[in-house]
């Protein structure tokens, strides 16, 4: 079982990365490209004993606690077998 | 009076931060290792500059989770001074026990260099030797200093003084241009409504010795060290 956490910058929080990103990618000829945010992706294997609740509840613990900072950042979890 | 500055791995500003307690403030101090649990018998602990854990996930998230970090909280909850100096002050930032965030300069660069900081606020342990609006000249060296909060944040700040240095120009003015890494208001350094916590980016540790361009970092010592007297 596997769990994925999509950890974003909140909108009001400035992303100077995902600018930069975006402007390289506009030099490359990309167009209509209104934005680019950057973000953190991680892939946490759970045991394949628990259930999915059990699963998402765990994932959504380690998210909140650990891998964002809820004062910058969202995040969202989805659980797949 | 006993000084502490904790190690954790990465940590890099501990030696400049125990030589200027040593040699400067002419105080006793140890260095902590980030897995002891007891604080007691210290005064004062620096939370020192580096990369902390690498600065793997954000700037100071991991180094929360060390066992000396639950100690720290309970000594700041005693009301004995905790300092946080430039991945210090990331670290209590993401602990909890200073307020907003510390995210990637604006600008993107590792910055190194020598910034004018303006004393907001005279009364606190940190400060009680420097005159308000005073202008230091202390260096930075950071890219992940950009300081951000939400509004409502922001405004208590204000209201309750928390704001204890800003980015300025060499007249003292607060001014975008001064601004080295896009800070919320050009804010430098904040202290807890308690003000027994400070953290800045700015390190007053590497400006003690004219030497090396600045002993502007030396009030701020001094007026800690007055503090923690005082405290008894």
């Amino acid at each position: 079982m596997k769990a994925k956490v999509y950890v974003t910058l909140k909108p009001s929080v400035l992303d100077p990365q995902g600018k930069a990103i975006h402007h390289s990618v506009e030099l490359l000829g990309f167009e209509k490209i209104a934005d680019i945010r950057q973000g953190k992706y991680f892939e946490i294997a759970l045991d394949a004993t628990l259930s999915d609740a059990e699963a998402r509840e765990t994932a959504e613990k380690i998210a909140k606690d650990v891998l964002a900072n809820p004062v910058i950042e969202d995040y969202r979890v989805e659980i797949s077998n | 009076m006993k000084f502490g500055v904790i190690v954790f791995p990465g940590s890099n500003c501990d030696h400049d931060a125990y030589h200027v307690i040593s040699k400067h403030v002419g105080q006793p101090v140890e260095f902590i290792w980030h897995k002891e649990t007891d604080l007691s018998g210290y005064d004062a602990v620096i939370v020192p500059g580096g990369f902390s854990y690498g600065d793997y996930l954000r700037c100071g998230a991991l180094a929360k989770f060390s066992p000396v970090m639950a100690a720290v909280k309970e000594f700041a909850a005693q009301g004995k001074f905790v300092f946080g100096i430039c991945n210090g002050f990331q670290i209590l930032c993401e602990a909890g026990l200073l307020p907003g965030a510390l995210i990637r300069n604006k600008n993107l660069h590792f910055i190194c260099k020598h910034v004018n900081l303006k004393v907001e606020n005279s009364n606190t342990p940190y400060t009680s030797e420097i005159a308000e609006g005073e202008v230091l000249s202390i260096p930075i060296a950071h890219a992940e200093g950009n300081y951000v909060c939400d509004d409502e944040t922001f405004h208590q700040l204000e209201e309750n003084g928390q704001i204890v240095f800003r980015y300025c120009d060499e007249n003292g003015e607060v001014t975008d241009e001064a601004n080295p890494n896009g800070a919320r208001s050009n804010i430098a350094g904040i202290c807890n409504q308690d003000r027994n916590v400070l953290g800045m980016m700015p390190h007053p540790e590497r400006a003690c010795e004219v030497l090396l361009g600045s002993d502007d970092g030396r009030n701020i010592f001094r007026s800690l060290t007055k503090a923690i007297a005082a405290h008894g």
